[in-house]
């Protein structure tokens, strides 16, 4: 039986062995450590960072790179494998849906060099569109999911899911959250050993999938779930942690530390893999307490397993099914099962003192962008990136967003439908090359009447600066080949197609509304980098000249974070002010002044 | 208005408060700002701080929408054991805030017994504080006041480290002047901070962070003496006679050019059936009168008639 209590001044006796490490470095270092040999992702919050720390490992070791999509990456990774090498593919929970057709038939074919999937789920939806349980996954696919529950864990967990890949011939996927990815926390590291290169294995029954293939690499399938079973009901990671308490929990991963945290003593089950999941295990620790209470976030599949079993156990009914867990959130289940005495409740102020959204940087050049798109009058779709934001007042320029690439295949529905208002789906250049270009041919086959507005920021600014094959350079920022946007939408049968720079607002209306008149699929591309990344661009500062300013707002309907209100009034209006710290000099501003009162600053207000 | 004087200490204890990590119960420190002002480099030195003490550490903190503007918050929690990573409401024993409105945001998350509340006066407000346009609307920005937070904590500073870092020559040094401040209620010596303060700047402004460590470290020290000074609260916005805008709009000169249409800052105009320029969000109306001044026709005339005789009028 594991203890779970270490001493504390352990770690002081061998400080460089124990490194803080957030959930996704500790991934990394595990990866790397594993001898991994090719790594590809493409970025998504919460899973960015794995990519980011393998880079930062000899490129003598592996190979890491940025993939354009989530799927390419998987083919990458599986190509490494066949080639017998390690293999490692980061994506965010949503990255494994564009993934999911290689990964359904990749368990078919499992392994030659261990391949392992890192999905991070983002309960509570921090950055992500949806909150999909990804470990369901794992059953569709009969995977197992390894669910680490700290730092250390998931090195440890990572580690290990390399050397079960190879042992059971099958992929792997570690499953994190963004709590986890995203918590430092001490981590016991080693060296990296090489792994025996295995070349590849030339075994068609097993590598080519077609029908008869097929088939019978099912069954292996379902054998190997079997043995995975028996490996973690004996594996010392299935941990039965005894206790005082009358009642037992159930949990694994970023949810055990929560239960700790608020029954320390309490009989816990924790396990290492969601799935699959040991019928013997779970019959052994359920039928010796009288109340068993599942404690996982998200989708009942470890509740619904012991259920299947006919126990009698509490999950759901206590635990929400939607959104992050926190102690809070697992004291108050308890609360309502009646294990826990109720908090005393204080009579409490709730202070609401400012509403503070996300928001388009100062000097963003999509705050142009949708400037011209709202004013155009068009229904627009939508599309992922920091431009999403632009739903929000006061630009309140995206109608619909449903995922990666969706907005030009949503636009061409809304045409083809009669929508009455002209369309455009405006998509970010990163988006354009995950997922845009078969959407884009899609609607020039069909001779869709939409415009497309591709907002080259010449970066992926969302997940915070990362390459693409658009910048020019690699993960590793080695000088790479660059697409050329304007050849590639031409080749695509495009006969429209124009940049603008958009910083210059009247040529952004214009060319926008000459796309938008344009009979057939015209493409606009505003082209300006992104202010945060790679460089962060700071010009001078501009300033209101507030003895003229009519406080017509106009300026504020840009949204940027530059401006507010100053304390001067015009006709009960207030007068805004430019905060000289933030303001990029974009000139924005100053293009949609009506009255022409804000100038560059004197240079007494830029010091 | 609305600078609050620099030296404000609200509920001061005469004692210093210095929470014991070595106790069984981790100590919760929860650092929040906005993003760009710090916030991480701050719970980066601590978890670091705490870490080099042979604590279990864990900070937690949530990327990805915090770089565009939004709140960010980080949780640093230290012990002998260490199990959630993050903060419960009603745990944290210090809240340390790179901003004011944000600090007030997260006060329910302080211990209402022990709990101690560092708060930077600093107030970035946010567009969306500015929504309400209409003539006299006040800004929607923290009307909380200082004696409501008072009420709520045990021991509260509200320090203006922005000013205080700036008169140093660098505003970004805010966070550390406030981590100069939390040295004083946490176990940690002094030489120890110095250190690992000195290890996580960059090494050109290291002169002007240690001095920004100093003068928060002092600060507190010094607000532990003073009365609470009685300019704290904000001063009161201006009163404004409330008026009513009204359209004149002269449809027989108007050709339908839509200018007025498309520069109106709240967007309340359309063109009509009859394409003549219509006022059809007359609640939405702020009578800026830029549509008066770039009709090219002067088909348009805003007046503002004081409100009040006007809703009589209606009635």
């Amino acid at each position: 039986m594991h203890t779970p209590w270490q001493a504390a001044a352990a770690l002081k006796s061998d400080a460089k062995q124990h490194r803080p490490l957030t959930g996704n470095e500790a991934i990394a270092r595990a990866a790397w450590e594993a001898g991994v040999r090719v790594a590809a992702a493409y970025p998504g919050t919460p899973s960015t960072e794995i990519l980011e720390s393998l880079a930062t490992y000899p490129s003598e070791d592996l190979h890491a790179q940025w993939s354009t999509n989530e799927k390419v990456a998987l083919d990458v990774a599986m190509g490494a494998s066949f080639a017998g090498s390690r293999a490692l593919c980061a994506m965010k929970h949503v990255g494994l849906n564009v993934a999911a057709d290689a990964f359904m038939t990749a368990t078919y074919i499992g392994v030659n060099g261990g391949l392992v999937l890192v999905v991070c789920d983002d309960p509570g939806i921090h950055s992500s569109q949806n909150e999909q349980d990804s470990r369901l996954y794992g059953q569709l696919a009969s995977v197992p999911v390894l669910e680490p529950s700290d730092a250390q864990e998931a090195y440890d967990f990572t580690k290990l899911a390399f050397d079960l890949s190879e042992q059971f011939d099958t992929p792997v996927i570690v499953r994190s959250t963004t709590r986890l990815s995203h918590t430092r926390s001490t981590v016991t590291v080693e060296e990296r050993v090489e792994a025996a290169p295995r070349g590849f294995l030339e075994k068609p029954s097993k590598n080519v999938m077609i029908p008869a293939h097929a088939r019978a690499r099912h069954l292996s399938v379902l054998e190997r779930e079997a043995k995975l079973k028996d490996y973690f009901a004996t594996s010392p990671i299935t941990r039965m942690e005894h206790g005082d308490d009358s009642f037992g929990i159930v949990t694994a991963g970023t949810c055990y530390p929560y239960v700790r945290e608020v029954l320390p003593h309490a009989p816990v089950l924790k396990l290492a893999a969601s799935w699959p999941l040991s019928e013997a295990v779970l019959r052994e620790f359920c039928s010796a307490f009288e109340r068993v209470l599942v404690v996982e976030e998200l989708e009942p599949i470890i509740e619904k397993e012991i259920a299947a079993l006919g126990f009698k156990v509490e999950g759901k009914r206590l635990f929400p099914r939607a959104g992050e867990f926190s102690p809070e959130v697992v004291r108050a289940g308890l609360v309502q099962a009646g294990l826990l005495p109720a908090p005393p409740s204080y009579n409490a102020w709730v202070p609401e003192p400012v509403v503070r959204p996300p928001v388009l940087c100062a000097g963003c050049p999509h705050t142009s962008s949708f400037m011209a798109v709202r004013a155009s009058g068009a229904r627009v779709a939508g599309d992922i990136g920091c431009y999403t934001l632009a739903v929000l007042d006061p630009l309140r320029g995206i109608d619909t967003c449903v995922a990666m690439g969706s907005s030009i295949g949503n636009a061409i529905g809304m045409a083809k439908a009669g929508e009455t208002k002209p369309v455009v789906a405006t998509i970010g250049d990163s988006t354009f090359l995950h997922a845009g270009i078969p959407a884009l041919i899609d609607a020039v086959y069909n001779q869709a009447n939409i415009a497309v507005m591709l907002l080259d920021n010449h970066i992926t600014a969302m997940t915070g600066g990362q390459e693409h094959p658009g910048t020019g350079k690699t993960l590793r920022g080695e000088p790479a080949p660059q697409v050329d946007y304007e050849a590639l939408i031409k080749a695509c049968g495009v006969k429209w197609v124009k940049k603008v720079d958009s910083y210059d607002l009247a040529a952004t209306h214009q060319a926008l509304r000459e796309a938008i008149a344009y009979r057939g699929v015209a493409v606009l591309i505003s082209n300006r980098p992104c202010v945060l990344d790679p460089i962060k661009i700071k010009g001078p500062p501009l300033e209101v000249i507030t003895s003229q300013c009519t406080a017509c707002q106009s300026c504020m309907n840009l949204g940027c974070p530059a401006l507010t209100w100053s304390d001067e009034w015009f006709e009960g209006r207030h007068r805004v002010k430019i905060d000289p710290a933030l303001c990029i000099g974009c000139t924005l501003c100053a293009q949609v002044c009506t009255i022409d009162c804000i100038k560059i600053a004197s240079p007494a207000v830029t010091q | 208005m609305n600078e609050q004087s620099n030296v404000v200490a609200l509920n001061a204890t005469s004692e210093p408060t210095a929470f014991n990590a070595a106790l069984a119960e981790p100590t919760n420190v929860l650092i929040v700002g906005v993003g760009g002002q710090g916030v991480i480099l701050v719970s980066k030195v601590l978890a670091s701080l705490a870490q080099a003490h042979g604590y279990e550490v864990k900070q937690s903190e949530v990327h990805g929408m915090a770089k565009r503007g939004g709140t960010v918050f980080s949780h640093v929690r230290f012990g002998p054991r260490v199990w959630s990573p993050t903060i419960a409401k009603g745990e944290a024993d210090v809240l340390i805030a790179l901003e004011w409105a944000e600090g007030l945001r997260w006060l329910p998350h302080l211990k209402r017994d022990t709990g101690v509340f560092i708060c930077d006066t600093k107030r970035i407000v946010p567009p969306f504080a500015c929504r309400s346009r209409r003539p006299g609307a006040p800004m929607r920005y923290a009307t909380e006041t200082a004696e409501q937070v008072a009420a709520y904590v045990s021991e509260a500073y509200a320090i203006d480290a922005t000013k205080m870092a700036e008169e140093l020559g660098n505003e970004r040094a805010a966070n550390v002047v406030l981590l100069g401040a939390l040295s004083t209620v946490l176990e940690f010596a002094l030489p120890e901070w110095e250190k690992t303060v000195t290890a996580f700047v960059p090494k050109k402004t290291i002169a002007v962070n240690s001095a920004a460590f100093e003068l928060g470290r002092n600060w507190i020290a010094e607000a532990k003496n003073e009365p609470p000074s009685a300019d704290a609260a904000p001063a009161a916005a201006p009163v404004h006679a409330p008026y009513q805008p009204r359209l004149e709009i002269t449809d027989a000169w108007c050709k339908s050019c839509e200018i007025c249409v498309k520069l109106c800052p709240e967007r309340c105009l359309t063109l009509n059936a009859d394409r003549i320029a219509t006022l059809v969000a007359p609640e939405k109306c702020t009578g800026c009168r830029l549509c008066e001044w770039l009709c090219p026709d002067f088909a348009i005339r805003v007046h503002l008639d004081p409100e009040a005789p006007a809703m009589e009028a209606a009635q």
